[in-house]
């Protein structure tokens, strides 16, 4: 299955990646990392990268990384739809001092404008 | 620490618990602070165990007891404000405010056998009351836009909608007039 992950830099993306390159470890999918820009996001783009590139080594799991710039939501269902992948994948959300789910804003749009199925890590 | 707005204009002063009334199906509601017992916390769990999923909002109360525990204890810590609507030994209603930077975020749970009889209203309002002694000066709250219950809920003890952007609504309230600016 061809899989992108879109990560910003959020916690819920961290946990995202990780769970995603487990799952890639495990199963034959046809990985890429997208890094995008969330402007809620205060991490810098080296150091996602960076994260990104030391969970693939460490677990010896081969993935292209990409870097998307401009509004994330729509560069990640653009870069879905056009590049023929089966599944776009994001985190699911963070929660509030009280437990609330929140889904974010990338998540948001990507839920009501892909055209390609989408899956939030929990 | 956030960009979330409140109201410059102070909310109308509830009472604070102990208190009771007589709800719509003529059973007498008491409110009261939860008093941090294990007896309080066990009824609590009873009552989350028997919660409707389709009452969720947001993912809480979670669905399994292992979770309800963690979630709870997260919840009734000290620093947390709750206050629980008892029907004898039975709890009908849980309503709670958890800190946040320097505001709360609150949440309230009505169980499904004692909705629509008004003791939400009654119960927000004794958590309001007990927010405003205990020195809470702003609270804020998401809902789901849906939710017109609710939304309609927390209209009429005065919060406001602060956001509409996202999924769910975000509301505010004032309880307290903000700290005089100390000069430097």
């Amino acid at each position: 299955m061809k899989v992108l992950l879109g990560i910003g830099g959020s916690d819920d993306s961290i946990r995202a990646l990780e769970k995603t390159v487990e799952r890639t470890a495990n199963v034959d999918d046809d990985l890429t990392v997208a890094i995008v820009d969330n402007p809620s996001v205060e991490r810098s783009r080296e150091d996602i990268e960076t994260r990104v590139t030391e969970l693939l080594d460490e677990r010896g799991v081969e993935a292209t990384v990409r870097l998307l710039d401009g509004d994330a939501g729509s560069a990640l269902v653009d870069l879905a739809e056009n590049e023929g992948f089966d599944q776009l994948v994001l985190g699911g959300g963070e929660t509030s001092p009280m437990g609330k789910i929140q889904i974010g804003s990338i998540a948001e749009f990507v839920l009501l404008n892909s055209h390609v199925t989408v899956t939030l890590v929990r | 620490m956030s960009d979330r707005t409140f109201s410059d204009a102070v909310a109308d002063p509830y009472d604070a618990p102990p208190l009771s009334f007589t709800d719509r199906e003529d059973r007498t509601i008491e409110v009261r602070a939860y008093d941090g017992s294990d007896e309080e916390m066990e009824a609590l769990v009873e009552m989350y165990d028997a919660f409707d999923p389709s009452d969720r909002a947001q993912g809480i109360p979670p669905g399994r007891e292992d979770r309800i525990r963690d979630w709870l204890e997260n919840i009734l810590d000290e620093d947390c404000l709750n206050v629980i609507a008892w029907d004898g030994g039975e709890v009908a209603g849980h309503a709670t405010l958890v800190p946040d930077g320097d505001a709360y975020e609150l949440a309230i749970f009505v169980h499904q056998t004692y909705q629509r009889a008004g003791i939400g209203t009654r119960l927000i309002k004794a958590l309001l009351g007990y927010g405003r002694v205990s020195g809470v000066e702003k609270v804020w709250l998401t809902v789901e836009r849906w939710n017109r219950a609710a939304v309609g809920l927390y209209q009429t003890v005065g919060f406001e909608t602060s956001d509409a952007e996202s999924f769910e609504l975000e509301m505010t309230i004032r309880l307290a007039e903000p700290p005089d600016e100390e000069g430097g």
